[in-house]
């Protein structure tokens, strides 16, 4: 009985990411339960979140790829007509405006659109394939642009560069010539101090303490230094599950959400650290694989765009926990607590599964 | 413009496309790795280190402080267990107005003075310092978020401003500060407790890790002070400083056998229970810092040394008449003209030529030598703070007029504590003991010999006289008991000059059979006619040695007649 819903659940899926993906969500849920000790709903909450995430991934990958091709547009459309009303009409919370009240519940179309663009981008290449130009990358830049732009406007600064590096992958990948590369490197590089006077100040001190976190370390640099001295008073093999004591001392600030790393270092140490890296690395390699043998030029790209996602999230997140990277709002993929973020994630996981499944163009 | 669409297909992204790729994203996970192995592996320890210190921390535990009892046990000074209510104003933000005047009421403090407390910067702050254990109990009992006790001792001293001088009191930290507090503060105050714990970072304790070390408590002083004594002097001192208007007043009692000081007030006092306003003359132990020329009372020591060095005998006669004494271009005058006075009249009548006469016939080294043995000149040694030594100047410079004036007691200071104690050698034989402030158990202390005792006896007889009729201070008697003593009324010094101001002070002691007590009272400065020492200071006297002695339960050594008073007004030398 079990075993066959167990087999529903899972025929025809990819195998490898189905195993790699389980084993973070198990990760995931212990580290969870252990940062939440002191709010208990919040642990059955993730266990909702993540049976409606997989729930959507299943249905995701049950759809065909030419199926997913056709809400592209739609979809992208939607999300931007969503943030334009966000910009108008959203939630300010924190000071910042993100969250829109659709009746029922709030939903966050910035998170749409880290689907959304990559979505649309590989559809337009898949349309241009036969007569792709320079000017289709720079229509390409340009749809990409306007989310962006609507989303750091919010500001949400984390989610902008999420969705700016997954268009920027599928244009990459699909082949942006190596000297329009270099020129935009030059070009961000020299607009650096221009960006730098555009941050918000709060930005702004992100980045220097990161510097030096010593400088403020009741303030900015208070998220830095706990975390990475969470983080290394793991040692090699880590103080035991539930007995962080940073961590449970209410030293880590977002300790469930973005700072989940420092409560899994702390707890499983070195040995846990290197398992988790070693869990991205295989599932960034098998997203790659899956975008390799891809069929269409819209499948190849929007593969390989939603793998080297999951590899940014992953690498920001870590980066930014280790002391390494700014502060920015960026989750652990599949382990930190929240439902939108993992929907997102799982989305991306049905899309790699749906692209492996029907790799054969013709059905078998 | 070059196309690029050949190159987009799978076998047609470029190798080295992928390869740039796959290589950002090897370098990226060997970043992480290698930030991975310094934090965990290499940075490991330091950072282990810094989080526990930011966890563990040893907390003390406050050591009660020894309790101060009088001979008898009964308790002067008592640590009472008290709490002290705070907050961390970020976590009381929450509290809503209702509950905050709830507070206030119960801490009996104004809401605004409270919101105020609430609103302050940082991570602490008091609410109300040193209530009562109950009253913060019902604090706490309303479970308000971020608001904490800790508990506190606060020293209270039953007997008030009664023993306030002798006790002194405590400050900051629990430390003494003044008196028998400061001076034995090392057996009171005992040893600081700590424990290691772990507290988050609101500073809850989460956890008991290791008691470091037990607190240990103080050790209880008992004094020689007797708590009956003490409130009789007291008592005396305060009616007599009343009545006479007097600027300040001392008394001490000391046990001439044992050294022990049973009694020591000091007038203006204060409440050490309550030291919000006081001023530096009521805080003064003068008993022990203030010096004065103690005047007459310094006579019998000339007569003492004159004997001791067979210059006279007791019924030796001296010409005091005409009642003036020239020496170089300085007279010295007494009261009323006298004659021919005996040795002993010169002290019964106070003579000040008689006893400048006798120290003509001394070296100034051997007055300064039975001086300095008296113990004038150096404090008494008693451990309290700013005891005062007095003045008394090296004999080489000495001048005969200056050895003749300190032969009744001017040119010379003293305090009164040194002056009761330069007593004992009159009412024990010969010998001044060291004093003491704790009960002495067991052997009777060794005094310093500075008289024989054949002189110590025939100056006691002498003093006996004073009280007697035609003495200076019959005042001073007490009914049952054969009382010696001797009267001084010495003018102020002040700017260098005598003023019209007074220092009345008697020091006598009792029964004069066998001394068992030494009482020496002192009154500053006593308002309007009456300022003698016998008017003044001798009825002080009588009243405390009386309730003294028959306290202790002292035999009377005299038979009780009628007193013969004020027959013929006392003849009272300046």
């Amino acid at each position: 009985m079990i075993s066959a819903f167990v087999y529903r659940l899972t025929r025809g899926l990819d195998g490898p990411l189905l195993i790699i993906v389980g084993l973070l969500m198990a990760a995931g849920l212990a580290a969870v339960f252990s940062a939440t000790l002191d709010a208990p709903a919040r642990f059955k909450g993730q266990l909702l979140n993540m049976a409606v995430a997989y729930g959507v991934m299943w249905m995701v990958a049950q759809i065909r790829p030419p199926a997913l091709a056709r809400f592209a547009l739609p979809l992208y459309v939607v999300g931007v007509l969503l943030l334009v009303a966000v910009a108008l009409f959203g939630d300010v919370s924190k000071g910042a405006r993100r969250w829109l009240h659709v009746g029922f519940t709030r939903i966050q179309p910035s998170e749409i659109m880290k689907i959304a663009v990559p979505l649309m981008l590989a559809w337009y290449f898949q349309q241009r394939e036969a007569t792709l130009r320079l000017r289709d990358y720079g229509v390409a830049a340009l749809l990409l642009a306007v989310p962006v732009v609507l989303i750091v406007r919010q500001p949400d600064l984390g989610t902008a560069m999420l969705v700016l590096a997954a268009g920027f992958y599928v244009i990459f990948l699909a082949g942006l010539s190596w000297r329009v590369m270099f020129a935009l490197a030059v070009t961000a590089g020299a607009s650096l101090p221009l960006v730098w006077t555009l941050l918000h100040d709060y930005q702004r001190r992100r980045v220097l303490t990161l510097l030096d976190p010593a400088s403020d370390p009741l303030g900015a640099g208070y998220h830095i230094i706990q975390s990475t001295i969470a983080v290394g008073s793991g040692g090699a093999l880590g103080k035991g599950w539930l007995h962080g004591t940073q961590t449970h001392l209410e030293f880590i600030p977002e300790r469930h959400t973005d700072f989940i790393l420092a409560v899994f270092a702390e707890e499983f140490g070195l040995v846990g650290s290197l398992l988790l890296l070693l869990l991205y690395l295989a599932l960034i390699v098998r997203g790659l694989m899956i975008a390799s043998n891809a069929p269409t030029m819209f499948t190849r790209l929007l593969a390989g765009s939603v793998t080297l996602i999951f590899f940014t999230y992953a690498f920001v997140n870590i980066g930014m926990v280790s002391g390494v990277l700014p502060v920015v709002g960026v989750p652990l993929p599949f382990i930190s607590y929240g439902g939108t973020a993992l929907v997102t994630l799982f989305l991306g996981v049905g899309i790699l599964l749906s692209i492996n499944r029907h790799r054969m163009l013709v059905p078998k | 413009m070059r196309t690029v669409r050949a190159t987009l297909l799978s076998d047609m992204l470029p190798a080295w496309r992928s390869r740039v790729v796959l290589l950002v994203l090897l370098g990226a996970f060997v970043a992480l790795l290698g930030r991975s192995l310094y934090l965990q592996a290499v940075n490991e320890e330091f950072l282990q280190q810094k989080g526990e210190s930011r966890y563990s921390r040893v907390i003390e535990l406050p050591a009660t402080r020894g309790r101060i009892t009088d001979r008898h046990g009964d308790v002067l000074a008592v640590s009472t267990p008290v709490k002290s209510v705070w907050a961390i104003p970020e976590d009381a933000g929450k509290v809503n107005g209702e509950q905050l005047r709830k507070v206030a009421r119960l801490l009996e403090m104004d809401a605004r003075d409270l919101t105020r407390r609430l609103q302050a910067e940082g991570d602490f702050a008091y609410l109300k310092r040193q209530v009562a254990p109950d009253v913060a109990e019902s604090v706490m009992a309303l479970g308000l978020p971020g608001i904490h006790d800790q508990r506190e001792y606060r020293r209270y001293y039953p007997t008030g401003e009664v023993t306030a001088h002798i006790l002194g009191f405590t400050g900051v930290g629990d430390a003494g500060q003044e008196g028998v507090e400061l001076a034995f503060n090392d057996d009171l105050s005992g040893r600081t407790g700590s424990r290691r714990v772990i507290k988050d970072r609101r500073g809850r304790i989460v956890e008991d890790v290791e008691s470091v070390r037990a607190p240990q408590d103080g050790h209880d002083v008992a004094l020689a002070l007797d708590g009956k004594i003490q409130y009789l002097a007291y008592a005396a001192l305060r009616d007599a400083v009343a009545e006479h208007k007097a600027k300040a007043g001392g008394i001490v009692v000391l046990d001439a056998r044992s050294g022990e000081v049973l009694a020591l007030a000091n007038l203006p006092t204060f409440n050490p229970n309550n030291r919000g306003k006081l001023n530096g003359a009521q805080l003064r132990n003068r008993v022990l810092t203030d010096t004065f020329e103690p005047g007459s009372t310094l006579k019998p020591f000339t007569v003492a040394m004159a004997l001791e060095a067979g210059k006279v005998r007791s019924d030796t006669v001296i010409q005091t008449a005409p009642g003036h004494l020239t020496i170089g271009r300085r007279t010295i005058s007494d009261a009323h003209p006298n004659g021919l006075l005996t040795v002993a009249q010169v002290i019964q009548k106070s003579s000040n030529v008689g006893a400048a006469k006798m120290a003509g016939m001394l070296e100034p080294q051997q007055m300064w030598g039975k001086f300095d043995a008296l113990g004038f000149g150096a404090p008494p040694h008693l451990g309290f703070p700013g005891e005062a030594g007095g003045r008394l100047r090296p004999h080489r410079t000495w001048k005969p007029i200056e050895q003749a004036t300190m032969a009744y007691g001017h040119g010379i200071s003293v305090s009164l504590m040194q002056l009761a104690r330069a007593y004992m050698v009159f009412a024990r034989d010969g010998d001044v003991p060291p004093l003491s402030l704790q009960r002495v158990g067991g052997r009777l202390p060794e005094g310093r010999r500075v008289f024989s005792p054949e002189t110590a006896r025939q100056v006691r007889a002498m003093l006996e006289m004073v009280v007697e009729p035609g003495g200076t201070a019959q005042r001073a008697r007490v009914p049952g008991y054969r009382v010696a003593g001797k009267t001084g009324t010495a003018h102020k010094l002040e700017g260098g000059t005598y003023a019209d101001r007074y220092v009345a002070s008697f020091v006598g002691f009792a029964p004069a059979s066998s001394p068992r007590l030494v009482v020496a009272v002192m009154i500053d400065e006593p308002g309007g006619n009456i300022y003698y020492g016998g008017e003044v200071a001798a009825p002080v006297f009588a009243r405390v040695m009386e309730g003294a002695l028959r306290n202790l339960g002292v035999a009377p050594d005299a038979p009780v007649k009628p007193m013969q008073m004020a027959r013929g007004a006392a003849q009272v030398p300046m």
